[in-house]
């Protein structure tokens, strides 16, 4: 008996503890705490089979505790030879029919809501973004708007977004937790799916799906900011041109010069351009983080534009381009930090990254 | 060989004697220990696994390494530690339960058994090459197909070579049931292990073809340069999900029903009742394997399949859930009105009550599509299938291992240091991943070799690993345990747990033709009926005569070994050209010996009555 009551302590300290820990799951990442109506679908349906269930699990370790107490061997009884019982219609059907309504339950509201999230009747109305999947990155094309970003996609509050999401290797995962469930991106048919954010700010995203080395650092943000906000953004976005940006220092025109030698430019477009090898470098300065994850520093930069390897394993610009020294590094990453079309950053969205 | 008076105890002896076996018992106990090699090696990657992940950010392994362990991992537990462990424990008790002297086809046996060996061999001679496998246990293409190095050739080739002795095996268990029961064991007396290796028997018939057909396209497209899955010459590499899925569903049941028959056996016999319900066991076992090939769709909910298939296979997987729950019910009942033993074999499997039903309760919410959009690849998922494989399986296959020790190797497990190992083992398991459900939730994707700092993903992360310390620490002591009885506890007594099934009426150590003469099977629980109502001894079914037996043979080990060899042959000749040798040395020797086997008969030898006899003092 003891042994049980240790084992019922242990689970039970064990719920605690994760309670504890479910209510401070980072709030721009959990799924626990939905900002957007697909997190907010999902999250309903992870409720209600957790209350049947658990109820389930409840009168089977009632059962379970109480034959053990009740029907264990007892001094003089050893030698008991108990009923030889074969079953019981009654209770059998019981415990078959039971479960199938439990089941109905869950089921019913899984069928609805799987059809309702798979609804694309407003996709033409509405933003419509191009997701492409790369090992490790994300690029997204803003459908007619003539913007491409990576890394960080902008959208606006309360609205319907649309990603078309399609993969340039192989087989990656858009997950954006606390507002919507994840979607495979496949490298050979777009997948599609909404996003529709309750509240500004930033959302963390990350590939769910194994893609290598650097599947860990795959991340990327999602912006929520307010309808105004976002359209000043996108009219900042068009207007930007990569020849006449004003660069406050020598270095950093020393630096957009040595962009185009390194050949840096047949992979990195600055301003809106097909050419997507490496992350569109845009709005670089504004981004939540270096490559995705690292912090967005000029001494990290410098590190990355001089060897990615050491931040993230298996990247595709490893060795793609001249060596570099860290002098010329520098100056790159000076004009870099420099690449801010818009007043709209991330600060803009409830306070930045959290 | 031929004659059991004949034993030689040298080293060399025993050492030909195991390669050479047909014995279904020896075979049993080759799958236990090349098993549970293998299981240890897995174990020792979980831990790696989770040592990397016991901080944020992490460097104590490289994100290489780290994909090549989470690779192996899974691919070694699945396929080389609870497949082989199970199918020794088939291989040691069925034939007894059911009466028979063997299996069906001894040859094909042992030559299962070698397949599996030289494929798990294969698969890690990879450590020693260069580079393992890395595109995880599920291989999706096209991260499989690009994977640079030879990694997942060998992942192709390991499992191709292990899944043909699979099939082997799986075919030869059916045949055997269906043919050589004892006189009066009906099917409807068989024992539920002997029951659920009929019925998995069947599944892996049906599923590891579609596996097989798998690796084959992966290997050409690898080794050959076809594009099956290659999407830019008009592939498609949806297509592999389907097929590993097709196979891997079903061999999730493969694993979880041997365990459901290993604990009904032991709950009828430590409660001294008759399993309750044993009918709707029976065809609860069934259906779920039925249903199990329905369902497979569920793995891949977010692959974009659209609401109808998705709804289709949330509804049909949460069905399985209806004769998942009649067992649940059925053992408690068992349970209920008996005399209670509470000992390790019945600790561990009482602990696999409470933690199967969470798997199965994780498994509704999995299968509910709409949640599982959140789930999926996350460390819920893990969670998941870990509670139903471990506390399921592995739970099981310890249980089985104390139940019966005594009948495989005639020693009794201590039982002051299996629950040592029960405990340690058992609150590992739940500290290990009960939090991880909650990990998952809380934004950490599954296969990631580095969490960031500042996520809220430090403590749960860290507890995670601490439980996998205790968990390595109960795997250590019961390892100790099997050594500690071999060398100081005395042989076994026949029967030691009042037992109530066949493999309980032979003597002990069991005579290698098992059963001097087949017994007459009255009922179910054929030994305790004769307990209960006769003389505690089953009648014989026929008088004592000459029994035929097999005789050993090299040639099993050989063809694998051929096959072994050809492996490299293909892996390599993509580099080089040497490499054709190997295959065509390979091939030719594994021909050649399936040849001499084909052409020269063996018709096995008697052993004589007056043998016999003899024996019996
Ligand atoms: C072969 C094409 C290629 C070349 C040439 C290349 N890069 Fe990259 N670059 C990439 C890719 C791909 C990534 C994304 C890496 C990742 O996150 O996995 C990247 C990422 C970056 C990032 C981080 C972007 C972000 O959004 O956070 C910077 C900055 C960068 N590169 C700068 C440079 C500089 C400077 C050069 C020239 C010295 C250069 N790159 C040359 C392909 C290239
Ligand atoms: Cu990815």
């Amino acid at each position: 008996m003891k042994g049980w009551m240790g084992k019922i302590k242990v689970l039970f300290l064990m719920g605690l503890v994760s309670l504890v820990l479910s209510a401070c799951g980072k709030e721009n990442l959990t799924a626990l705490d939905p900002k957007g109506y697909g997190a907010e679908k999902s999250f309903d349906l992870i409720i209600l089979p957790t209350v049947i269930m658990s109820f389930v699990l409840l009168i089977v370790m009632v059962l379970l505790t109480v034959a053990l107490i009740k029907f264990r061997k007892k001094k003089g009884r050893e030698d008991f030879i108990p009923k030889q019982v074969e079953g019981n219609h009654t209770l059998e059907t019981v415990w078959t029919v039971i479960p199938i309504l439990l089941l109905i339950i869950i089921a019913v509201p899984t069928v609805m809501y799987e059809f309702n999230l798979a609804d694309e009747a407003d996709a033409a109305d509405s933003l419509n973004v191009e997701v492409t999947g790369n090992q490790y990155w994300w690029h997204f094309n803003y459908e007619g708007l003539d913007i491409q970003t990576s890394q960080d996609v902008y959208i606006p509050v309360g609205e319907k977004v649309y990603f078309n999401m399609l993969s340039s290797d192989v087989i990656h995962s858009f997950w954006v937790p606390t507002l919507a469930g994840k979607l495979d991106v496949n490298p050979e048919n777009v997948n599609t799916f909404y996003i529709e954010a309750y509240e500004e700010g930033v959302y963390w995203g990350k590939c769910a799906e194994f893609c290598g080395p650097s599947h860990s650092l795959m991340d990327f943000k999602v912006v929520v900011v307010s309808q105004e906000e976002f359209d000043q953004w996108v009219a900042d976005m068009q207007n930007f041109d990569p020849e006449t940006v004003e660069l406050d220092s020598e270095v950093a025109v020393e630096g957009r010069e040595l962009f185009d030698q390194y050949n840096c430019m047949a992979c990195h477009a600055i301003g809106s351009s097909p050419v997507a090898v490496g992350p569109n470098l845009t709005n670089f300065a504004d981004r939540t983080k270096l490559a995705g994850v690292e912090e967005m520093t000029k001494d990290k930069l410098v590190e990355w534009i001089v060897n990615p390897e050491l931040i993230k394993p298996g990247n595709k610009m490893t060795g793609a381009y001249p060596k570099i020294n860290e002098e010329d590094a520098a100056k790159i990453a000076e004009y870099l930090m420099q690449l801010s079309p818009s007043e709209i950053t991330i600060e803009n969205a409830d306070g930045g990254l959290k | 060989m031929s004659s059991a008076t004949a034993q030689r105890n040298s080293f060399a002896a025993v050492l030909w004697d195991y390669l050479t076996t047909v014995d279904h018992k020896k075979i049993g106990k080759l799958y236990l220990y090349g098993g549970g090699f293998f299981f240890l090696l897995g174990g020792l990657e979980a831990v790696i696994i989770r040592i990397q992940l016991i901080k944020p950010e992490n460097d104590f392994i490289s994100a290489g390494l780290y994909n090549e362990m989470i690779t192996m991992h899974g691919t070694t537990m699945i396929f080389f530690a609870a497949m082989p462990i199970l199918l020794g424990l088939m291989n040691a008790v069925m034939p007894l339960q059911i009466g028979a002297r063997d299996v069906a086809f001894p040859f094909v046996n042992a030559l299962g058994f070698w397949l599996f060996l030289f494929g798990g061999i294969m698969l890690n001679v990879s450590w020693l090459t260069g580079a393992a496998p890395d595109a995880g246990w599920t291989a999706y293409a096209p991260l499989s197909t690009t994977s640079p190095g030879h990694g997942v050739d060998y992942y192709v080739l390991g499992l191709q070579i292990s899944g043909a002795g699979t099939l082997m095996g799986g075919i030869n268990f059916l045949v055997t049931i269906v043919n050589m029961r004892a006189p009066g064991m009906t099917y409807m007396r068989m024992p539920l292990f002997s029951w659920t290796t009929f019925v998995i028997s069947v599944l892996i018939l049906f599923a590891f073809p579609a596996l097989t057909v798998g690796l084959f396209l992966l290997m050409f497209d690898r080794m050959f340069d076809s594009a099956f899955f290659d999407v830019a010459l008009g592939g498609n590499s949806i297509i592999w999900q389907h097929l590993f899925w097709i196979f891997g569903h079903p061999e999730v049941y493969i694993l979880i029903l041997p365990a459901f028959g290993i604990f009904s056996e032991i709950f009828a016999t430590f409660s001294k009742k008759r399993l309750f319900g044993y009918t709707a066991m029976v065809f609860a076992t069934i259906l779920i394997a039925f249903l199990g090939f329905m369902v497979w769709a569920h793995h891949m909910f977010t692959v974009g399949m659209g609401p109808v298939a998705n709804s289709i296979f949330a509804v049909a997987t949460m069905a399985i859930a209806v004769p998942t729950g009649i067992k649940i019910f059925n053992w408690l009942l068992t349970l209920w009105g008996g005399n209670i033993t509470i000992n390790s074999a019945m600790l561990w499997s009482l602990a696999f009550i409470p933690s199967f039903t969470i798997g199965g309760m994780t498994g509704i919410m999995v299968a509910t599509s709409v949640a599982d959009y959140q789930y999926h690849d996350t460390y819920f998922v893990i969670a998941h299938f870990h509670y139903v494989i471990v506390g399921g399986v592995v739970f099981g296959i310890l249980a089985a291992c104390h139940y019966w020790w005594p009948l495989m190797f005639n020693r009794i497990l201590n039982e002051k240091l299996g629950k040592w190992a029960f405990w340690l083992f058992f609150i590992g398991f739940h500290l290990t991943f009960f939090i991880q459900h909650f990990l998952g939730l809380m934004g950490m994707p599954r296969r990631y070799w580095v969490f960031l700092e500042d996520q809220g993903l430090d403590l749960g992360n860290f507890i995670s690993t601490i439980g996998a310390f205790f968990m390595t620490a109960g795997v250590i002591v019961f390892l100790y345990n099997a050594f500690y009885s071999w060398f100081k506890q005395g042989p076994a007594p026949q029967d030691p747990w009042d037992g109530r099934t066949l493999e309980w009426a032979v003597e002990s150590p069991t005579p290698y033709y098992n059963f001097k003469q087949l017994p007459l099977v009255r009922g179910l629980d054929a030994l305790w009926l004769e307990k209960m109502e006769g003389n505690g001894k089953l009648a014989p079914a026929e008088p004592v005569g000459d029994i035929h037996m097999p005789n050993g043979s090299i040639l099993p080990f050989l063809i694998s070994l051929g096959f072994f060899i050809a492996g490299f042959g293909f892996i390599y000749q993509t580099t080089s050209d040497l490499a054709y040798i190997l295959l065509y040395g390979g091939m030719g020797m594994a021909l050649v010996c399936m040849l001499i086997r084909s052409l020269k008969d063996d018709h096995g030898y008697h052993i004589t009555k007056e043998e016999l006899e003899k024996e019996a003092r």
